[in-house]
């Protein structure tokens, strides 16, 4: 389909990192059923490296795209590296996304930064409150854009 | 891999007879029906027959048929005439619904810019408005009731024969967008009482790009493509004779073979309906009976239509939803919505719109493919998780 890129098909049909994880360490969802998208991500999480990462997402084929390759993203890697993922990485990552698509790539960013949040919450752990905005609603996503 | 087209709301592939119709009109009679020489008088010629012919179709008279560009433009053209000839009386209120096309909806809402008055009447849970709810948001200063025929994504087929009447008596103009009936449900515009009519080669197996006009004979009609005597001088423009005779050939046919093809296409609906219903948590949208032969909308709670689509494309099943991702707004269908039904259940929405050449073998694959791809997107919904856990009430 031409209004996808190949990689995004390829991300949407086979998607990774795809499940749950029962005893995740952090766990972020954002978005709204009524607007059309929802992303939860669950992270397990091992002296501050992503051990392992995996999605649950309501929502169309770029949020389904946005969630499985933002996970590889940042699977693997220490977690300031993944508060640093940006909207405009995941999007570029996908080879692009529709214009009207761009908020699902900063869905994946918001879910994975809730997750990160969750953890340091859970675990008490200091964290400078100016890198976690407020969720805000669906037609107030900052896109970054070129 | 097999294509399964089930999106013949959006468009139909063209027919044999339509193709072959056509050709000629491009070849030999490619004359300008307004040049005064013997090719150009045979061309002229052809374009009256397929006046008289298309007029047949709908039980009108031929002066009474103007070719247009397709469905859209008849629409604006017969809104826009009858709303500006009413207000030059002083009538400024125009009756319509909440589930009108676009090309209805959006010619409205200029119209309310322009100061007009819209009343939008309730399409209710089953898609159907009633006669009496017409009648009784009929005014004095009622200047048009447009009240499309056949809904192009429910598929619900409103009482046209009653509203008719009641806009006659009252002596107000009715138009009724006929894009999805003509073809397909008997459209006699004498019996249904009907003033204005548009409809759509495209959407019954003839070409894009043209459509006609019905103007009942006494009912004012404004020209809005000024610069030729075409068409009466309601439209000007060298007349897609081609298309004209495509769309011809395709109506008759369409016509002729109603009765059969519906009789066909009702068997295959019931099915896919009764095998689709059997997806937990799912709901047919619109009238189950009062609906298009061919027509069938079904939300699945828990899943978003635009991935659902792809995945059922990946399985060479072309079909259509109302979701917002598929629209490029933020906003499911605003047909859904009129339905009621909330925005998460709209977002889950399928329609498939048969066709003649859709076997029963189609409708056993789309029955089950569909089951497996709502099942694999339920997995892995954080929604259906919720609806599942109990943490969220089902709503379907």
């Amino acid at each position: 389909m031409a209004l996808y890129s190949e990689k995004v098909m390829d991300h949407f049909t086979n998607p990774r990192n795809v499940g749950k994880i029962e005893d995740a360490d952090g766990i972020g969802e954002v978005g709204n059923a009524k607007c059309g998208d929802i992303m939860k991500i669950y992270l397990k999480i091992k002296d501050g490296i992503i051990e392992d990462v995996k999605f649950n997402t309501f929502g169309c084929g770029s949020a389904i795209a946005s969630s499985s390759m933002a996970t590889e993203l940042i699977k693997g890697k220490p977690l300031t590296e993944a508060l640093s993922l940006t909207n405009k990485a995941v999007a570029e990552a996908l080879d692009g996304l529709p214009a009207h698509k761009l908020h699902c790539s900063v869905l994946a960013e918001e879910a994975i930064r809730a997750a990160i949040k969750d953890y340091y919450d859970k675990n008490g752990i200091a964290y400078d409150k100016s890198q976690f905005p407020d969720p805000h609603d669906e037609d107030e996503h900052v896109v970054e854009e070129d | 891999m097999r294509t399964i087209y089930v999106d013949n709301a959006a468009t139909t592939a063209m027919s044999d007879t339509a193709i072959a119709a056509m050709t000629d009109y491009y070849k030999t009679v490619y004359g300008n029906p307004s040049s005064l020489h013997t090719v150009g008088q045979q061309a002229k010629e052809a374009l009256e027959r397929f006046r008289g012919r298309v007029a047949k179709c709908l039980n009108c008279e031929p002066r009474e048929i103007y070719f247009t560009s397709g469905g859209s433009e008849a629409d604006n053209q017969c809104i826009r005439s009858a709303a500006l000839l009413g207000a030059r009386k002083g009538k400024k209120h125009i009756i319509s619904t909440a589930f009108e096309h676009h090309a209805v909806l959006h010619t409205l809402k200029k119209l309310e810019k322009e100061g007009f008055e819209v009343t939008y009447l309730d399409v209710h849970e089953n898609g159907l408005v009633t006669a009496d709810e017409v009648a009784a948001a009929i005014r004095e200063d009622t200047a048009l009731v447009t009240v499309m025929f056949a809904n192009n994504e429910v598929g619900t087929i409103q009482p046209i024969e009653e509203i008719g009447a009641v806009c006659r008596k009252k002596g107000v103009i009715f138009h009724t967008d006929a894009v999805q009936a003509a073809g397909h449900i008997p459209v006699d515009v004498k019996l249904q009482n009907v003033d204005m009519l548009s409809l759509s080669a495209h959407k019954f197996h003839g070409p894009k790009g043209v459509g006609a006009l019905y103007c009942r004979r006494g009912v004012p009609l404004l020209t809005f493509v000024e610069g030729g005597a075409q068409e009466r001088g309601k439209r000007a423009g060298t007349e897609n004779l081609a298309g004209i005779a495509g769309m011809t050939a395709a109506l008759e046919e369409a016509c002729a073979n109603m009765e059969k093809n519906s009789a066909k296409l009702l068997k295959l609906r019931e099915k896919l309906i009764d095998g689709l219903l059997k997806i937990p948590h799912s709901k047919l949208n619109g009238d189950r009976h009062k609906r298009l032969p061919a027509n069938v909308n079904m939300c699945f709670e828990g899943i978003e239509g635009e991935s659902l689509l792809l995945l059922l494309d990946a399985k060479g099943i072309c079909a259509s939803s109302g979701s917002a991702c598929t629209s490029g707004s933020l906003d499911p269908s605003h047909v859904l919505l009129a339905l009621g039904l909330p925005h998460e259940v709209a977002h889950g929405s399928l329609r498939i719109s048969l066709s003649e050449s859709n076997t029963e073998a189609d409708v056993d694959y789309i029955i089950s493919e569909v089951p497996k791809v709502v099942e694999y997107l339920r997995g892995i919904s954080p929604v259906w998780e919720k609806l599942e856990k109990g943490i969220q009430e089902h709503l379907i």
